[in-house]
């Protein structure tokens, strides 16, 4: 009984810690297109040619975001 | 892949603790039991998206926009052909233009040449005209000025014959008028 | 107070959107069941036949409206195909264009109240990611040969660095499909998701003077949400195929 009290327990603060990578993915997008929009406004005509490249590179950064999402949800679900 | 299979372990775990309660309770994506029908239907509807894609879209599309191309740029060598020829026509016009402008030129010049020879030829006819009229009038007051000289002498040698005769002396007629010429010409 | 009455009257099932039931009643799911899945699969069939058979059935030069949106979704994948694949990748541009239709239908099907969202599923994003993946890697050692290789061993990095480097590339390039899929699949799931517990805080005001504050809270947050979801639709269709097309570039020039 305590064991299974404990396994809840920790399936949701494991999923509460997990959440917080997403945070860190937020960051990554918002880094990665601040970083582009400041490269843009020095050099507009450059800028777009290089939308895709920015595109690739959110979707990398939230890629990762998306990991602890899943993490979270498997905790929450499936464990 | 890692993941997917563990997914698929931590499925069957649950699977297995919850018996079929698990695809109400837990994630509906880790349910390998509904796999094989999403695959399948998945691969089926791939495949008809492709045919679709492939057979229909496309030709069609690609032709569309070929079409429009090909017709834009038909379009853009008719304009710059028409612009050719109309820049050709102003070319000729303005040629012409020139042309009939000398060709006026040279008329009014030519006109203007025949209207001064007609008008030098009147102007000699004329004044040949004048100087023999000049010439004839002047030879008429000459012969006019020496038959009235003429007349003078006789009239005057034969009145002085006649007064000389009423004066009763005879004179000579040769000597008369002699003397008539000395005193009209002194 | 307010929590008793919460916890007796709404209903968190945010997951319950994803279940996978028999169209026609019935408790097995057989590989041939006809279920909601099939049923939503066929209406992005339908939808792309709408749009790109039916739509540009006049082949009008001067397009219309629907004409006007194939042609765009037409040559908007096919330059960025060229322009990240390069022009030999143009080969390959009908599949990328499938997959584009496919998921990009798909997920703004999903966005539909009610809907089933087919793209949310691990099964189907995963087989997607994984036929790209054995395509791409076929593709690479077909076109290049072992020259294939030659994109785990960075020749521009020092030579003492250049194992480790290649012991990346290789991990990073067997979890290209994981990440490939998992992003679609999660990004659909969590947006949903989101959505339903939104959707399951709504209607408190019925149980609790609370709802008051928090019901017209949820509607916006719902409508922000779905405003999000929208383009995350579309993102995630787009990064889909840009990523397919990067991976092909990467079968088809190995060489950095």
């Amino acid at each position: 009984m305590e064991l299974v009290a404990a396994t809840a327990l920790g399936k949701y603060i494991g999923a509460g810690l997990a959440c917080t990578g997403m945070g860190g993915a937020a960051v990554g997008v918002g880094h990665v297109v601040g970083n582009f929009i400041l490269g843009a406004l020095r050099n507009p005509s450059a800028a777009a040619g290089q939308t895709a490249t920015m595109f690739i590179g959110i979707a990398f950064a939230e890629a990762l975001g998306i990991f602890s999402f899943l993490v979270a949800l498997l905790l929450m679900f499936a464990v | 892949m890692a993941t997917e299979t563990e997914a698929a372990g931590a499925a069957e775990h649950a699977a297995g603790a919850a018996g079929h309660a698990a695809q109400s309770v837990g994630m509906p994506q880790l349910d390998i039991s509904t796999f094989p029908n999403q695959i399948f239907w998945l691969l089926v509807t791939l495949v008809v998206i492709w045919l679709i894609v492939s057979r229909v879209i496309i030709p069609r599309i690609g032709g569309i926009l070929d079409d429009r191309a090909g017709r834009i740029a038909a379009d853009i060598a008719a304009a710059e052909a028409l612009k050719e020829k109309a820049v050709e026509a102003e070319k000729a016009y303005t040629a012409a233009l020139a042309e009939a402008r000398s060709q006026a030129a040279a008329i009014v010049a030519k006109a203007r040449e025949e209207i001064r020879a007609d008008l030098d030829k009147a102007t000699a006819m004329a004044d040949a005209e004048i100087a023999a009229r000049t010439a004839e009038s002047e030879k008429r007051i000459a012969e006019i000025r020496a038959s009235a000289m003429a007349s003078v002498t006789e009239v005057a040698t034969e009145t002085t014959v006649a007064i000389l005769g009423a004066l009763g002396v005879s004179a000579d007629a040769k000597g008369v008028a002699a003397a008539v010429a000395a005193r009209i010409r002194g | 107070m307010a929590e008793g009455t919460e916890a007796e009257g709404l209903v968190f099932h945010p997951m319950d959107q994803f279940v996978v039931k028999p169209l026609f009643g019935g408790d097995t799911i057989a590989w041939h069941t006809p279920t909601n899945v099939t049923l939503w699969m066929a209406v992005a069939v339908v939808c792309v036949i709408l749009l790109f058979v039916v739509g540009t059935g006049r082949r009008a030069v001067v397009p219309g409206r629907v004409q006007s949106v194939a042609e765009l979704g037409y040559s908007f994948i096919r330059k960025m195909v060229e322009d990240v694949a390069g022009h030999d990748g143009l080969k390959y541009f009908p599949y990328v264009l499938t997959l584009f239709l496919f998921i990009v239908f798909s997920n703004f099907l999903g966005l539909i109240p009610g809907a089933f969202t087919t793209t949310s599923h691990i099964a189907v994003t995963a087989v997607m990611a994984l036929l790209v993946f054995v395509s791409v890697t076929v593709i690479g050692f077909v076109k290049n040969g072992a020259g294939f290789l030659s994109l785990f061993w960075i020749s521009a990095a020092p030579l003492p660095l250049r194992p480790v480097l290649a012991l990346i590339e290789i991990i990073s390039y067997f979890v290209r499909p994981v990440s490939h899929s998992i992003r679609l699949a999660g990004n659909m799931m969590a947006g949903h998701a989101v959505i339903k517990v939104f959707a399951a805080f709504a209607p408190l005001i019925l149980f609790s003077s609370l709802g008051f504050l928090v019901t017209p809270l949820a509607i916006l947050a719902i409508v922000a949400m779905y405003a999000l979801e929208m383009l995350v639709c579309f993102i995630q269709a787009y990064v889909f195929s840009i990523l397919t097309c990067v991976y092909l570039r990467d079968a088809l020039h190995p060489h950095h």
